[in-house]
């Protein structure tokens, strides 16, 4: 137990110590992200929408830093080892990829809450967005919940994107958009109808922005898909899932990758 | 208890893409000593590289068995990890932006070992490999020599029974890569149960660093002996190397009496050959061929046979 946490914490520090060591990243991942939300405000101004559509864009913003996250930090992350040649080294040693993969999640999820936290208080104060948190308990356990299944989903991705063979970049770009859209970054999902809704649900962000949305705007439930109890549990549900993919592709992973032998190392 | 630190049993790799079928490694079986420093040397493409990656479980073998310490490499990966490590020529392995303390502590991380003693063996490995300047630096700034060093003390940090060393020495000028061969040579003889397996096309590295030496050749091991024997099987033969301009045939060598087999490389302004022959009087013969046929002979040196000769004499190619 104690290698495996030595191992989470030796992963987690790049992350950690790379989000104090490159400033850069205010400009990049607060100011831009920032732009394109302000648009969407000035959208749904000119259209007169209801107020906490604003705070639903907040929201969105937010919770997309945490997706590109584990987009280009978690599920494309093997893939980019194995160009600089650490995955073959994390295979080889002692520590499971199960607590390499819990440190990148952990110094991510660090990582990304300093730039969450910043366009968090900017927006509000930019855009004068009124929150009214009904149930602090509840919301602090659904945004877990649904970072740990985010994650979860990531680290499934992590094996399945080395499987799938293609540039990691490819990849990332056909989960970017379509997810912005399923999930309902910026709109109550369901606009989309219940059905595709209901099958988006899959997407742990889908579900989550919509149990948030509701305890934070609580003028919003009109919009609301279903209640935020019953996404806490299926979000839970999508992190046990997510969790025993993931150790299953990993092991798919480094057995195909030992057995083809272009998968783990690059020189082959 | 197992006295060898590696065994490989007619082990054969082979790959298959859309290009076809390539056998890596064809029926391949050796054994590697506890406390020997053993030598794979064979040009690029022989082999090497596949047989470390089966030995350190990153690769299954297509047929046959190999084992690290009395454990299976197929089977057995949980227990062999924690007692090896590698290193490989050319690695930018880590994160830029950490230092090369950072990095070293991270991977330190991986094998269990305490913060504090993790620290205390970097500042050993930095003393010892002559980088203590740039332990705060980031990984992103160093040299190739310096980022080689930073390796070669990623793998010794985490005190491996049997170390891979593959190439390690690759594209180091020459003073970085002595002190890594010298730091090797130390480590090994400091606990006798410590194991080292060095693959290089550096016909000088294999013979100045290994106590055996196998050499391998399009996935086959040709020879496997110490580098003493291995040159005492090229004895009565000696090495002639010519720099001929311009650039003429050379076929016609091989049919000189004496002359065992030659290699030629392209230079700038003509060609660079070694002939091992057996036959001193044949030299005449090969002067009188290249000014007969309009060469000039540049450069004429006759050599004691080395490791290269003997490889020379058993496949017709080079080494490098």
């Amino acid at each position: 137990m104690m290698s495996f946490l030595r191992a989470v914490k030796g992963r987690a520090y790049p992350r950690v110590i790379g989000a104090l060591r490159e400033p850069s990243w205010m400009f990049w991942e607060i100011f831009l992200p920032l732009l394109s939300i302000s648009a969407y405000v000035f959208v749904y101004r000119a259209l007169h929408a209801p107020p906490e559509f604003e705070g639903f864009v907040i929201l969105g913003g937010i919770m997309t830093a945490y997706w590109l996250n584990v987009l280009w930090g978690m599920a494309s992350q093997f893939y980019w080892e194995k160009e600089t040649g650490n995955l073959q080294h994390y295979i080889m040693a002692p520590a499971p990829l199960e607590s390499i993969l819990a440190g990148m999640a952990l110094g991510g999820m660090f990582n990304t809450t300093t730039r969450a936290v910043s366009i968090l208080l900017l927006g509000t104060w930019l855009f004068h967005v009124h929150m009214v948190i009904t149930d602090p308990l509840l919301l602090a356990l659904i945004f877990l919940i649904c970072l740990a299944a985010m994650y979860a989903m990531g680290m499934m991705f992590s094996s399945l994107f080395l499987l799938w063979g293609r540039e990691a970049w490819v990849l990332n770009s056909l989960f970017e958009e379509p997810i912005y859209f399923l999930s309902g970054q910026n709109f109550p999902i369901k606009a989309l109808g219940s059905y595709v809704a209901l099958a988006a649900s899959i997407i742990p962000l889908t579900l989550g922005l919509d149990a948030m949305r509701q305890l934070i705007f609580p003028s919003s439930l009109p919009y609301a898909l279903m209640n935020p109890y019953i996404e806490l549990l299926i979000l839970s549900l999508l992190t046990i899932v997510y969790l025993i993919l993931a150790r299953i592709f990993l092991k798919k992973m480094e057995l195909l990758g030992k057995t083809k032998g272009t998968i783990l190392t690059r020189w082959l | 208890m197992h006295v060898n630190a590696i065994e490989v049993r007619n082990v054969w790799r082979i790959f298959k893409s859309r290009d076809g079928i390539v056998e890596a490694l064809k029926d391949v079986n050796l054994e590697v000593r506890k406390g020997e420093l053993f030598g794979l040397l064979g040009p690029n493409g022989a082999g090497k590289t596949t047989l470390i990656r089966i030995l350190t479980t990153l690769l299954l073998p297509t047929r046959g068995e190999a084992y690290v310490l009395g454990y299976n490499t197929a089977k057995e990966e949980d227990k062999i990890r924690p007692l090896i490590n590698m290193v490989s020529g050319g690695e930018y392995s880590g994160y830029g932006l950490l230092t090369v303390k950072e990095n070293l502590w991270m991977f330190s991380q991986f094998y269990g070992i305490p913060s504090r003693v993790a620290k205390g063996r970097i500042l050993e490995l930095a003393k010892e490999l002559k980088f203590e300047d740039i332990l705060n630096k980031k990984v992103r700034n160093l040299s190739t020599g310096q980022r080689q060093k930073m390796n070669i003390a990623r793998a010794f940090l985490t005190d491996p029974k049997v170390i891979f060393l593959d190439e390690p020495t690759l594209g180091l000028d020459v003073e970085v890569a002595r002190e890594i061969r010298s730091f090797v040579k130390r480590w090994i003889t400091e606990k006798e149960d410590r194991t080292v397996v060095l693959t290089t096309h550096y016909m000088h590295e294999a013979e100045q660093l290994c106590d055996r030496i196998a050499i391998i050749n399009e996935g086959k091991i040709i020879a496997l002996d110490t580098a003493e024997n291995l040159k005492k099987r090229v004895s009565s033969e000696f090495s002639l190397l010519l720099r001929i301009a311009p650039k003429i045939d050379v076929s016609w060598i091989k049919n000189i009496e004496g002359v065992l087999n030659f290699i030629s490389r392209v230079e700038d302004d003509g060609l660079r050959l070694r002939i091992i022959m057996e036959r001193e009087e044949s030299i005449g013969d090969i002067v009188d061929g290249f000014i007969r046929r309009g060469g000039k002979i540049t450069y004429l040196s006759k050599e004691e046979p080395t490791l290269e000769d003997v490889f020379l004499k058993l496949t017709g190619r080079g080494l490098e």
